[in-house]
């Protein structure tokens, strides 16, 4: 069973990452989590950039959510930035595809191209 | 939507909108099969105009286009499946949204991964506001407060947090799954 007193030990190893990273520039995720993009299953896309992330233990790594931004047909849509880079587009991006995105892209810089809007078909 | 809780993770999502420091979700399954979400917040609440044409798929409080399909979608599913939707709102209070389903009617929807849901909604909004989750269904109750979390782990720490997110997960699987199911 989970205790809040759990969350305690969380708290003392988590305070020194914190202070590690606050001057660090951290990779983005973007999500579009507005209607279209949940109806088109954007929920188990983050929570796989979730695991992701702590499963190779990434620490400059933030995920967070934004709405419609108009384009409902490519959904899930997600932007990954880098610091110091320009964005990168990715559409109708599934959970098996989020290992790949963060080795190559997040972690090694290289835009996993085939996914990318630049990619798209119509 | 594909089920409730997708509908869930988009409608919270308009609370967090109205700049809710609290948003409360009830999920009850009574012994007839009447399943009923209730979401609560102490957002900024809508005035009695925007209360009346909300539900309505060209009412929506985005600028750059005119379509908003949250709600409609929401009160179409709710009714198709024998249920109800409603909306109580009062402008600096907050708003209740209630729908309810009947889940031995064809066309309900399925409850779907609740505990993802909630998981989602803690982690793409880490400081604020507040999740209040009460659920009961004939197999037992599950509650899950995010103040509680706040209150152990101190108040500056996000909840996205790598370490709090694993745990987050599996209390959340581990108090809502056993009466909700996982999906």
């Amino acid at each position: 069973m989970k205790s809040l007193a759990d969350l305690q030990a969380i708290r003392a190893k988590t305070l020194e990452n914190i202070n590690m990273r606050k001057d660090d520039n951290a990779a983005r995720v973007v999500i579009g989590m507005a209607t279209c993009g949940i109806a088109a299953g954007a929920r188990p896309v983050m929570l796989a950039f979730m695991e992701e992330i702590k499963k190779r233990n990434l620490q400059h790594v933030t995920v967070s959510q934004t709405g419609c931004i108009g384009m409902c047909r490519y959904e899930p849509m997600l932007d990954v930035i880098l610091p110091g880079q320009e964005k990168v587009t990715y559409i109708h991006v599934k959970p098996e595809m989020v290992p790949r995105i963060v080795s190559e892209h997040i972690v090694n810089g290289h835009p996993v191209e085939e996914y990318t809007i630049g990619a798209a078909k119509d | 939507m594909r089920d409730l809780s997708l509908h869930l993770l988009d409608l919270a999502q308009n609370s967090i909108t109205a700049g809710a420091s609290l948003v409360t979700i009830r999920m009850e399954l009574d012994d007839q099969g009447l399943l009923t979400m209730t979401l609560k917040d102490d957002g900024k609440g809508m005035s009695p105009e925007l209360l009346a044409r909300v539900t309505s798929p060209f009412a929506t409080t985005r600028t750059t286009r005119k379509v908003g399909l949250g709600i409609p979608l929401m009160k179409e599913n709710a009714e198709k499946a024998g249920g109800s939707f409603s909306l109580e709102s009062e402008e600096g209070r907050g708003t209740t949204l209630t729908a309810s389903m009947d889940t031995h009617h064809i066309d309900c929807l399925p409850m779907g991964d609740l505990s993802g849901t909630l998981l989602s909604l803690m982690l793409t909004n880490p400081l604020r506001p507040d999740f209040l989750f009460e659920g009961r269904t004939p197999l037992g109750e599950a509650s899950f407060d995010t103040r509680e979390v706040r209150a152990a782990l101190g108040s500056d720490i996000p909840l996205n947090e790598p370490a709090v997110a694993e745990w987050l997960k599996q209390a959340l699987e581990e108090e809502i799954n056993p009466i909700f199911g996982g999906a």
